[in-house]
């Protein structure tokens, strides 16, 4: 096992993760107990989609105090690779792992569309170079609306902390343009030291040829890049 | 019969009071009215107890025979409908039959099956919205796993009045507020459905919703209470008193009253629900360890604890006093007719009790033994020390009773079949573009996205095809399983009020018309039906006939009924709904290039229209639309054209030849080429249909709708195959236009241009329908 994919309770897309990870990718995965103990060979963590604890409360809020989540946190300050996707991006921020906060969507409904998006020159491996300067993800949530005060946002922009924004002319359908309101069309976000990555869409979701893309692939790889022997990058030291 | 002449002697002894005083009342004739029960049926219960029955049981008996629990005006004619496969060496035999168990089970091949259910939540949806669909959901997807399968995909088939309604709109969005917020929690893809909008429905919206999950045959799971001494235990949250005699109110007519039954619909918590299915699920795979397992759905604790003892010919007894509960001073009648969600009922061997609790507190649940499984018959409940309720358990689910109801050909059915369209002037060409738009824009025809874009459709990374085509499709990759399934719902109420038996075939042949299109050979199938008030002659007429109707089709392809619900007295002011026995079918795909999608991609694509130019104008959209009328003649159906033609569908999907299907039905050949190029409006299209077909009619040729039809989208260079390939099949096959990339709309009929328009500007009255009417309130 080289990849734990946290599973809590209402966790939904624990599943369509290891998928993703363990037979499209190839790297080993495991999903792992909430109230477990993170195993000690793990190399990257997912938190991936879903309600975790029903959403009650507020997104991510009760899912940051589960017996995991110190491991998590021990993991994430020695460099170690975090991947939030929709839930466990707002798990992630609910955590101070990840800057700023989810909240209801402007339309004040779910929202699931494929969704195009416009990545960020943000690391080495999540870059326009690697990914394309539009791709498609899946988004699937009622709250992804990315809000931070002013004076982080510059930071945060200022850091090129953005993996990648809503993008696209609303014009041409569903699936264009900013679907949630979020600030700066964020759609997906790093932490400073680069290790920690979060995002509303679903890379997961779009691997396989019967899916609506496979840009899925190139993002999940560009977070795991750290594990791809062939593609020798050095962890960013936390 | 009176108690005195029975000849059953009282023969056990009559329980102590109970110990809530109230409950101690004298059962008169008004209280077993307010129960639903009629006289006789009060008397018969009388003679099974051999005395008179307390008011717990009373409520029990209320329950458990209710329309909703015992089929009782239904139970005859359900068993015209075949239950299993007439071919033995088929595809998709019936492991599970309809009635026997939460949910029926087919097998598709390589070990696996396939659970699916399609049932109704009408009633609490009229009174509360959001939480009506939402626990619709919750219980269809409890029937589900409670057979032991995980579920992998959710429809629904929606029923409402005119959006231009107000409380319409309101009902419109609760509902699919509702369907969103519990299925999206519960991770299970919702993959479209069908949706209906006509006056019939206002005051009383249809809200039924489907699940369909897969398991391996060893894994089936019975909910039969087995083994003497076997523990008996209640998993899930507390109870409480929400959705009092649900099942009761189910089963009457809608009234300006029935506001006040608010506390009969039932509170879901989708969260609660995602817990109870991963925990079961785990515990289910432990060897050995449940006995029998089913769900507290319609008559909670009581269905459930009759049920499985009946199922196990055995006896049960259980103690209201381990029963958790999250309401305090509850009593015996309410904790027995509660319809608290996500909860089960869960038999065990003995001396294993360790293993189901130890799975319950990984998950945070309630696992609290409340009895066990006994020798005998009966059902006995305690509670506070006292048997407050002791009654033969086969006798609530067996002998209730089965009634034939008086049946009477309404009027306007005989005025359908002898309609004609002569009193109606033909359409001129010049009035085509308008009257198109009216058809598009009709919210039943119009683009459904406003409602999906809120269900998750892709979780579970299976998707296939997703909502808006004519099937919904699921690869099972992430299980490890190499197959797609997909789901189609259909039935046009329009056709079943002036055709019952005719209008249910057209929802059969359309249903399995759009698995063909989709590239899917059909399974299996499950009903829902909706109907009025069987008690009136010409509600019980149409509910016969549709069934009549259904059975005759799914004999003749050999698909049988593998589950469904009934739901009647959907009646609200001036009546009854219109007879809608909704139809939804399984199938499967073999290839994964024949996953086949009704929208162009090419954009060089020549249209084949298979099955003749339409004819009929009877009973369409178009008589809604352009004249205001819901009337005419149904469309024939020709059951053997319909299967030469959907054959030859799957056939050339399988030869590699169809780039697009799309089945033409409501709203007629044009709304079906323009459905095909919605995708991308820079597509365009030249129409030329050659004549007006055997009508000699523009209105019927264009927007009638005739059955057995189907459009291909088909490359240049396959186009000879196909045509002879209909042509050895004995389909009737004519090309009528090619696509190409100019962004117009082109028709021509007699070589007179009937048509010329953006596809953009059609496709905006189909998009903005909902939209705009929604936006409006």
């Amino acid at each position: 096992m080289r990849v734990a994919i946290i599973q809590f309770p209402g966790s939904n897309c624990d599943w369509d993760a290891w998928h993703a990870i363990n037979d499209v990718i190839g790297l080993p995965s495991e999903r792992v107990w909430h109230k477990s103990a993170l195993p000690v060979e793990t190399e990257a963590v997912i938190v991936p989609g879903g309600f975790s604890f029903g959403d009650y409360l507020r997104c991510g809020a009760i899912a940051r105090f589960s017996p995991i989540m110190e491991d998590l946190k021990s993991f994430s300050k020695k460099g170690g690779p975090v991947f939030g996707i929709c839930n466990g991006f707002q798990i992630l921020c609910e955590a101070g792992l990840l800057p700023g906060a989810l909240v209801r969507n402007n339309c004040i409904e779910f929202r699931c569309v494929n969704q195009c998006l416009a990545p960020e020159d943000s690391t080495e491996n999540f870059s326009k170079a690697n990914l394309g300067e539009q791709i498609y993800l899946p988004i699937a949530h009622g709250e992804g609306n990315y809000r931070l005060d002013a004076d982080d946002l510059s930071e945060l922009e200022a850091n090129g902390q953005v993996l990648l924004r809503y993008d696209g002319d609303p014009a041409d359908g569903p699936g264009h343009g900013n679907p949630n309101g979020s600030v700066n069309d964020i759609a997906g976000v790093r932490n400073a030291a680069g290790n920690v990555f979060g995002m509303m869409p679903h890379p997961e979701r779009v691997v396989e040829t019967f899916h609506p893309g496979l840009d899925g692939i190139g993002v999940l790889r560009a977070f795991l890049s750290p594990l791809l022997e062939e593609e020798p990058v050095e962890m960013v030291s936390a | 019969m009176s108690l005195e002449t029975s000849e059953k002697p009282a023969s056990r002894p009559v329980p102590p009071p109970n110990p809530d005083d109230t409950l101690n009342v004298d059962i008169t004739p008004e209280l077993v009215a307010e129960h639903g029960l009629l006289p006789e049926e009060y008397e018969r219960a009388k003679e099974i107890l051999g005395r008179v029955p307390n008011l717990t049981e009373l409520g029990i008996f209320s329950v458990m025979w209710s329309e909703h629990c015992a089929y009782k005006n239904t139970r005859k004619l359900l068993r015209l409908f075949p239950t299993e496969k007439a071919d033995k060496d088929a595809l998709g035999q019936v492991l599970v039959k309809a009635g026997e168990e939460n949910a029926g089970v087919i097998d598709v091949g390589d070990g696996w099956g396939v659970c699916f259910k399609i049932e109704s939540h009408n009633h609490p949806s009229a009174i509360e919205p959001f939480e009506g669909a939402a626990t619709g959901v919750g219980g269809i997807v409890r029937d589900i796993f409670t057979m032991g399968a995980r579920p992998v995909l959710l429809t629904n088939s929606l029923r409402f009045g005119s959006l231009d309604s107000p409380q319409v709109r309101r009902l419109f969005r609760g509902v699919v507020h509702g369907i969103s917020h519990y299925g999206n929690c519960l991770g299970i893809p919702n993959i479209g459905g069908d949706v209906y909008f006509d006056e019939s429905y206002e005051g009383n919206p249809l809200v039924n919703a489907l699940c369909a999950g897969i398991l391996k045959h060893e894994e089936i799971k019975r909910g039969a209470a087995k083994g003497v001494g076997n523990p008996v235990y209640y998993v899930g949250p507390g109870t409480g008193r929400d959705g009092l005699g649900g099942a009761s109110f189910a089963s009457r007519e809608l009234t300006e009253e029935s506001a006040e039954d608010r506390p009969a619909v039932q509170k879901g918590d989708p969260f609660m629900e995602k817990l109870l299915l991963e925990a079961c699920l785990e515990m289910m795979v432990i060897p050995g360890l449940v006995v029998g397992i089913q769900d507290m759905g319609a008559a909670g604790l009581t269905c459930s604890s009759c049920e499985t003892a009946s199922r196990g010919d055995a006896g049960i007894e259980i103690d209201l006093d381990l029963v958790p509960q999250r309401e305090e001073g509850m009593n015996s009648y309410e904790i027995m007719l509660s319809e608290s969600q996500e909860r089960m009922l869960v038999i065990v061997n003995r001396g294993r009790e360790r293993e189901l609790e130890e799975v319950f507190e990984k998950w945070d649940l309630h696992a609290a033994q409340i009895g066990e499984v006994k020798e005998g018959d009966r059902m006995v409940v305690r509670h506070k020390g006292v048997v407050v309720a002791d009654i033969p358990a086969k006798s609530l689910t067996d002998e209730a009773p089965i009634y034939d109801q008086p049946a009477k050909e309404p009027a306007h059915v005989v005025a359908a079949r002898d309609w004609t369209s002569d009193k109606y002037d033909d359409l001129h060409a010049e009035e085509v573009e308008a009257a198109f738009k009216q058809l598009l824009g009709h919210p039943t025809i119009a683009s459904k996205h406003w409602i999906w874009r809120q269900y998750d459709h892709m979780v579970m990374a299976g998707t296939t095809i997703a909502p808006g085509s004519d099937a919904g499709v699921v690869h099972l990759a992430i299980s490890g399983i190499e197959k797609r399934i997909a789901i189609s719902n259909d039935c046009n109420n329009r056709f079943c009020y002036l055709n019952p038996y005719r209008g249910a075939q057209i929802a059969f042949v359309e249903c399995m018309r759009n698995l063909a299109c989709s590239g899917a050979r059909a399974l299996a199938v499950t009903d829902n039906l909706n109907f009025g008030n069987p008690n009136k002659p010409e509600v019980y007429y149409m509910l016969s006939e549709c069934v009549k109707g259904l059975a005759e089709a799914c004999k003749f392809f050999d698909v049988p009924v593998v589950g469904g619900n009934v739901s009647l007295y959907n009646e609200h002011g001036d009546g009854a709904i219109d007879p809608t026995p909704v139809v939804s079918m399984v199938g499967l795909i073999e290839g994964s290039e024949d996953v086949t999608r009704s929208f162009i991609s090419g954009g060089d694509e020549t249209l084949v229209l298979l099955g003749g130019l339409p004819f009929e104008l009877g009973a369409s959209y178009f008589m809604q639309t352009h004249h205001d009328r819901k009337e005419g003649k149904v469309p024939e159906v020709n059951l053997q054209a319909e299967k030469n033609l959907q054959d030859l569908l799957i056939s050339q999907i399988q030869a590699g030849c169809v780039s697009a299907a799309h089945d033409v039905s409501e709203g007629g050949l044009l709304v079906t080429v323009a459905e095909m190029l919605f995708d991308d409006a820079t597509f365009g299209v030249d129409l030329d249909f050659g004549s007006r077909g055997p009508s000699n009619r523009l209105d019927a040729l264009l927007f009638g709708e005739s059955q057995g039809r189907a459009v291909l989208a088909v490359k240049p260079e396959k186009l000879s195959e196909v045509l002879s390939s209909a042509r050895q099949a004995g389909v009737d096959a004519q090309q009528i236009g090619i696509v190409n990339r100019s962004g117009r709309f082109q028709g021509i009929v007699d070589g007179k241009t009937i048509l010329d328009v953006d596809v953009k500007v059609l496709r905006e009255s189909w998009e903005n329908a909902i939209p705009h009417a929604m936006n409006n309130s």
